[in-house]
């Protein structure tokens, strides 16, 4: 059996992927025609869970595509050069994931024809707002920083540029804790802990992202990653997943602090049904012990359990936002503390959720755009990361 | 603002003002002996709700709004409630109240500060309102609000209150019954209360009558620790 498959069988393959990528984003144009057409009644969504899937896939692409850019910062701002070689890859990675993300975003609004307005009549007070100015100016400032990378007159700015992308996106990820945080009347959100966690996670996902592109990539181009490089990177992964862990751990541990938030906390770790089944399992077991294990045991840590380990770390992340978004929408308000309550709006209740197909279709349309993009992005330009001096050095 | 939303409303209520002229003079004459053409901020609008006289099972308020407003007064979890009647006890003495909740109005409204658009917005009067032009339909004043006052409109509308436009797509709550406040009437859950339990007025006028009442007897704000300064109180809780 050839390892190296025949360029013609590659370039078969390299179509397939696309179409099947763009399969996919077609799927999700539907199941957005059929939001638009039939409203958010078709979906899961309703007044008590008003945030669903679609905010699960949004928020792990913006906070992975902010995450991802660690990788380029420590390279323009650290000055490091086996990440410097790999800044194009991340940033392209970031502009895909932020678009799939945005995309997502906009088309969940109940009204996706007005989002002009949320351009033009800007309320200043508003987290959304600025998160609409920190949005697109992360994806400009990310394109001007790509741009000063791969075009050689444009070089001396890199410095400048990945300066300025390294604090944008410190903001960027704030702001995105900022709009739970802000929501002091809930009892999972309103916590100054939020923005430094969504900091936190967001460098551990980006890696986790980071990883499995550059895996296929190298596995495509036929490639061997010097195992000098793959054992520091892989070393960074391990400290993101134990510090995101530990900031997790931080937050449920302050909410258990306040009397008012361990009906709360109880409800999501302990008897909330498949919330802290999520939470255990999906999260903290196959999300976070087992990468560690595959990145640190004796005898693993090898290509391969790296690529396993940012799977599964990507997986996670996905069910830690399921538990965050929805587990935090479906625990009830407490509108009168000390009381029991009950009405025809589900006060008292914990509110029922399960997502249609149509969520999905928009979740998955919305990675479909990041993927299209980045495959067409490497095979069009050169975003392998190019070591060779670096090694010799 | 923009100019054409200025021109549209002055156009409403020139409008609105002919159709009362010819349909209902006294309601204009209300309006002039009240000065209340223009919104002022001299007025406060608000509600004292005493859970005494509001029983466990009535639902007449409930109705007299879905009524008012063109809502359905489905229950199931996507419909539109912009009032609902909530049934709560006390874990510690076991006490049973019974109550109408709806948007409160609030001084500080949560709602209003997170609107991306600016949709959600306060009335120099102190209704907060949603313009339904203006909302983009992210539902964040909905996770913002702590009195899961609102609700999205899931599906189209039908049978619509000309008076109250609604679309698919935006949030919609308790608007007070502006369009009745303007008109120089009571908010129609007020008016349909036969125990009187619900008593509106002008929280910035001594003379009235909730003024009095609030002065005189117990009552609070709900959520009080979150300092949104309520525009509806509630006495008996
Ligand atoms: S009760 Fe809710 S919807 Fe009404 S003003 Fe206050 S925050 Fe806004
Ligand atoms: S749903 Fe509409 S009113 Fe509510 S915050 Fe969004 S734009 Fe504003």
């Amino acid at each position: 059996m050839s390892a190296h498959p025949p360029m013609y069988f590659k370039n078969r393959l390299y179509y397939a992927l696309l179409a099947a990528g763009g399969l996919v984003a077609m799927v999700g144009a539907y199941g957005v025609y059929m939001m638009e057409h039939h409203g958010h009644v078709i979906t899961g969504m309703n007044n008590q869970i008003v945030w669903g899937v679609p905010h699960v896939f949004a928020i792990f692409l913006i906070v992975a595509a902010s995450g991802v850019l660690n990788v380029a910062s420590i390279g323009s701002v650290f000055g490091k050069t086996l990440y410097k070689a790999r800044a194009p890859l991340a940033s392209l990675l970031s502009i895909a994931m932020l678009a799939g993300g945005l995309t997502v975003l906009m088309l969940d609004l109940g009204r996706p024809d007005r989002v002009i307005v949320a351009a033009t009549n800007m309320n200043l007070t508003s987290v959304f707002a600025w998160n609409v100015v920190l949005y697109s100016g992360m994806f400009s400032l990310v394109v001007l920083y790509l741009w000063t990378m791969m075009e050689r007159r444009m070089n001396p700015y890199t410095v400048a540029a990945g300066f300025a992308v390294f604090a944008w996106r410190f903001i960027l990820t704030t702001g995105t804790g900022l709009i739970f945080a802000f929501l002091t009347a809930r009892q999972a959100y309103g916590s100054a802990l939020l923005p430094p966690m969504f900091i936190v996670l967001s460098f551990a996902w980006g890696l986790a992202v980071f990883h499995l592109v550059q895996t296929v990539l190298y596995a495509w181009n036929d490639k061997q990653l010097d195992p000098l490089i793959s054992q520091r990177k892989k070393n960074l992964l391990g400290i993101f997943v134990i510090a995101s862990l530990y900031m997790v751990a931080m937050y449920h541990l302050t909410n258990l602090y306040f009397a008012q938030q361990k009906g709360f906390e109880r409800f999501i770790l302990l008897d909330g049904g498949v919330f802290p089944t999520l939470f255990w399992w999906a999260y903290v077991v196959l999300g976070n012990i087992i990468p560690l294990l595959l990145i640190y045991a004796p005898g693993l840590g090898k290509t391969r359990c790296v690529f396993a380990a940012s799977a599964l770390i990507v997986l996670g992340a996905f069910a830690f936002l399921y538990v965050f978004i929805i587990g935090g929408q479906a625990y009830p308000l407490a509108i009168f503390p000390g009381y029991q309550a009950s009405s025809s709006f589900g006060d008292g209740q914990i509110a029922a959720y399960s997502p249609s197909v149509h969520e999905f279709m928009l979740g998955f349309g919305g990675l479909a755009i990041a993927f299209i993009t980045t495959t067409v992005s490497v095979r069009v330009l050169n975003f392998m990361p190019q070591d060779k001096h670096y090694i010799t050095d | 603002m923009s100019e054409m939303d200025i021109k549209r409303r002055n156009f409403l209520k020139t409008s609105l003002g002919t159709a009362a002229l010819s349909i209902a003079p006294g309601i204009l004459l209300f309006d002039v002996a009240h000065g209340t053409a223009a919104v002022s901020a001299a007025v406060r609008w608000g509600m004292l709700i005493d859970t005494a006289n509001c029983r466990e099972g009535c639902n007449d308020c409930v109705t007299a709004c879905n009524r008012e407003n063109g809502l359905r007064g489905a229950n199931s979890t996507t419909n539109a409630q912009w009032i609902r009647k909530i049934d709560i006890k006390e874990v510690s003495t076991g006490r049973q109240v019974s109550l109408p909740m709806m948007c409160q109005h609030c001084a500080h409204p949560p709602c209003v500060d997170v609107c991306p658009t600016g949709a959600s917005f306060k009335r120099a009067d102190g209704i907060v309102l949603v313009d339904r032009h203006r909302c983009i339909g992210c539902r964040y004043c909905m996770m913002a609000c702590p009195y899961k006052a609102r609700s999205f409109v899931h599906e189209a509308v039908t049978d619509q209150n000309p008076d109250v436009p609604r679309g698919k797509g935006t949030v919609e709550s308790c608007s007070l019954c502006v369009h009745r406040i303007d008109a120089g009437l009571k908010p129609a859950c007020a008016e349909s209360c036969t125990n009187k339990a619900i008593l509106f007025g002008d929280l910035n006028d001594p003379a009235s009558e909730i003024s009095k009442k609030i002065r005189s007897v117990a009552s609070v704000q709900v959520r009080a620790d979150l300092g949104l300064d309520t525009g509806v109180r509630y006495q008996g809780l």
